[in-house]
């Protein structure tokens, strides 16, 4: 009983992150039927504004110790955080635990930005070229923004840890009743999964509950008519494009502190993530989150030393047998609409 | 036409000529040579296989510095750095055998089939008299096979797992890095030490060859001093979230958990047990403890104030005290600006003591150069005295028992030494079952 809920509460938190990468890619693909595999590196970039804000907030004024030595003899430099000196040890240092929250801050814009760029600049050209074209542009990009934050970060992993309020973990089995430290769950990955509740929701509501909304739901439905009624749909798309990355950012930014960030990051979520989608059915949000959280549980319990005993390996493929077993039975995955990716 | 120069003669002779010129270098440079690459003008070609992209290129980066500073100093050029320590006097800062040191670099992305493509090609196309470098056991096993066939010395970079010199050793491969059976005969005691000898342990285990022996070395190793064995998961190589796999833990009646698990596996493993807690927890009436065979420098940083007073072990450590190590340091972080990491100072090491073996062999042939090697004992390259086991190739000095500082005074102080390790501890028979399954067999000058 205790490990089914421990694993349950972990496929919760997988599931919030698969959910939110394949929310964003099904924003996309519904709105623009762009399939954009540069959608990782989105969630990468996102990471990586979490990084940015700790090295921003952490750039030091150096003052020499007159007493010792760095490893080459000579006197060693002291780093004091200019947020420190301006605001004070005590609010400077808070500033600086709490890095990773502020990052969401820095990240919107950004991200809003990079994904509007990107899809004028580049994205824009592909609409009317197969499916194939744009994987192949759109997983290019995917490297080259990979490369470029290996060639600025390097390879290394960055610790990018949660404020020091969240760190230890929650024990529910004492508050169920059970024995302590039976069923216990980090607080930061519940943040996460509350986070990632929130933002499904809001995005959920601003499609259904706006003027704005409604006419992007509209134009996912029948782009065509849509725009025979003189509504400008591909600036609302574009619009679209720039909250998918936004979406797909604050995941990252908030998946910092539970691994480490380096240059790949995004494309460890990619592939699953592309599955997700296919299995909640393309186009579809809902199915998206529905099938994110449903595999997110399903790769949890497989990893269950009592599973992996009895189907040595179970733990690698269960998403993909998942896949497999929904689509031959439900071929348009659990949520789909007839006529998307059909023709 | 003649008898002797018929059409279909003339034929079978072009196709044989042919076949012959199509043939790659590497089979046919014996043909006019003694030996593959034997170097003919005034410098000689080293080929350093490192992982220039992929995980581990920072590690590579790190390797590819310090082969660049052991060029510098084979050629006269710099301080000289551990040239002036080492205990063999063979070389006198003027190349190798009097042709100065040139270099061509590989990628090995930290995959076998890029490693062997790319050593293949400095072989074949660079004219690359010796292959050296790497950050992996499994690519190691793997260039070592391809130097073997091809008839050069392999001069192992970073590698620790037994196999390396164990069940997949080879006449032309030499390993200067510590192994996973010396990093847990090392741990023992000290585990003993601090946790007591009444212990139940929970192991996470990479599943590659690296991960296998590691947790095979460390088991036996603390089974020894008493510890149970609760249970070993293996987790995929390619895992990132280690959460499912670390939430049954508290649950198995363990107390300690064992991460056999090397760079980014290592960091995601271990942040995601100190999310959980783990070591703020009770079990058995015992703190929970944490423990990392292996680790470097660079994964600490990648790990943050999660690695703070974790046990595991290193080859070497720039804070070590003794000359060959000041002496590198210096010229590593005159140049760079930071300390080396242990990949850096293995991978020097290498490059000095292949350079040294061609001079005292008198010659660039990998049998003799292997000969030189093999049995060969010596000082001042900051392990303190070493013996290059001719047996399997594998050098036998002290181990360093290291753990995350809990108060660093800057970046380059995360790992802090516990013990070093006397060779004597670490030292076990070339026969041992962990390391059985192969031979070195004969060395192949490629001829």
């Amino acid at each position: 009983m205790e490990a089914i809920l421990l694993q349950v509460l972990n496929g919760l938190d997988k599931g919030s992150a698969y959910a939110l990468i394949a929310l964003g890619l099904t924003l996309i693909f519904g709105t623009l039927g762009v399939v954009n595999f540069a959608h990782g590196a989105l969630f990468m970039i996102g990471a990586f504004c979490a990084v940015t804000v700790q090295k921003v907030l952490t750039l030091s004024k150096i003052t020499l110790d007159p007493v010792k030595t760095d490893f080459l003899g000579n006197p060693l430099q002291i780093k004091t955080p200019y947020v420190e000196g301006w605001f004070g040890p005590e609010f400077g240092a808070a500033l600086i635990d709490w890095s990773v929250p502020l990052a969401i801050l820095f990240a919107i814009p950004i991200m809003l930005v990079i994904g509007v760029v990107m899809e004028r600049g580049l994205i824009k050209h592909f609409y009317r070229r197969p499916h194939a074209d744009q994987i192949l542009v759109t997983f290019g990009l995917a490297i080259v923004l990979q490369e470029l934050i290996k060639h600025y970060f390097g390879a290394n992993q960055i610790a990018t840890p949660a404020p020091d309020v969240f760190r230890g973990s929650f024990d529910f089995g004492a508050m169920m009743g059970m024995d302590p430290n039976v069923v216990i769950y980090p607080y930061w990955r519940l943040v996460y999964f509350a986070f990632a509740a929130v933002i499904i929701g809001a995005v959920f509501a601003f499609l259904q509950f706006t003027t704005f909304g409604m006419v992007v739901r509209a134009g996912m439905a029948d782009r065509e008519t849509v725009g025979l009624l003189g509504i400008n749909i591909d600036k609302r798309f574009t619009i679209m494009f720039g909250l998918a990355a936004a979406v797909a950012g604050m995941a990252g930014v908030m998946y910092a502190p539970i691994n480490s960030p380096n240059y790949h990051i995004g494309m460890d979520f990619l592939v699953l993530s592309f599955v997700v989608v296919v299995v909640g059915g393309m186009g579809s949000l809902p199915g998206a989150v529905l099938a994110g959280f449903l595999l997110g549980i399903l790769e949890s319990f497989a990893s269950m030393n009592e599973i992996k005993s009895l189907i040595p390996g179970i733990d690698q493929i269960i998403i993909y047998l998942a896949a497999i077993i929904i689509l031959l039975t439900r071929p348009r995955g659990l949520m789909g609409r007839k006529g998307v990716m059909e023709d | 036409m003649s008898k002797l120069l018929t059409r279909r003669g003339l034929l079978k002779s072009g196709a044989v000529g042919g076949a012959g010129l199509a043939l790659p270098t590497i089979f046919t440079a014996s043909s006019a040579s003694a030996f593959t690459n034997e170097p003919t003008g005034g410098t000689v070609t080293l080929g350093f296989n490192v992982p220039q992209s992929g995980p581990y290129a920072d590690e590579g980066a790190d390797e590819l510095r310090a082969y660049e500073l052991a060029v510098e100093h084979l050629n006269g050029e710099g301080d000289g750095g551990m040239l002036n320590t080492f205990s063999s006097k063979a070389l006198g800062g003027n190349g190798i055998m009097g042709k100065k040191v040139a270099y061509v670099t590989g990628d090995t992305q930290t995959k076998s089939d890029a490693a062997r493509a790319s050593a293949k090609s400095m072989i074949e196309k660079d004219g690359a008299i010796m292959i050296t470098g790497g950050s992996s056991s499994g690519v190691a096993v793997a260039v070592q096979g391809l130097c073997q066939e091809a008839g050069v010395i392999f001069m192992a970079g970073l590698t620790h797992s037994n196999d390396t010199t164990g069940k997949d050793k080879k006449a032309n491969g030499f390993r200067h890095f510590f192994n996973a059976y010396m990093s847990a005969a090392a741990l023992a005691p000290v585990l003993e030490k601090l946790y007591g000898s009444d212990r139940a342990a929970y192991h996470l285990t990479a599943d590659y060859t690296w991960g296998w022996t590691q947790q095979e070395s460390i088991q036996a190793a603390t089974e020894a001093i008493g510890w149970r064995t609760v249970n070993n998961v293996l987790t995929p190589l390619a895992a990132t979230d280690f959460s499912s796999y670390i939430a049954p833990v508290l649950n198995s009646g363990a107390d300690v958990l064992v991460l056999n698990h090397y760079g980014g596996n290592m960091v995601n493993s271990l942040t995601n047990a100190v999310q959980f807690g783990l070591r703020e927890k009770q079990v058995n009436g015992k703190n929970f403890e944490i423990v990392v065979p292996l680790y470097s420098e660079l994964m600490a940083k990648g790990a943050g104030q999660n690695i703070k007073g974790i046990v595991g072990s290193q080859n070497w450590d720039w804070k070590l005290g003794d000359e060959g190590t000041a002496a590198f340091v210096k010229s590593f972080g005159t140049k760079y600006g930071f300390p080396p990491s242990q990949a850096a100072q293995t991978c020097y090491a290498q490059t000095m003591l292949y350079a040294d073996a061609v001079e005292r062999a008198g010659s660039f042939n990998p049998c003799a150069v292997g000969e030189a090697l093999a049995g060969f004992e010596f000082d001042g390259l900051g392990n303190g005295k070493t013996l290059y086991r001719a047996d399997d190739h594998q050098c036998f000095k002290d181990v360093l028992v290291v753990k995350g500082a809990e108060d660093p005074q800057d970046e380059f102080h995360l790992v802090e030494i516990v013990e070093v390790t006397p060779v004597a501890q670490v030292t076990y028979d070339p026969e041992h079952p962990m390391f059985a399954g192969g031979a070195l067999g004969e060395c192949n000058p490629g001829a």
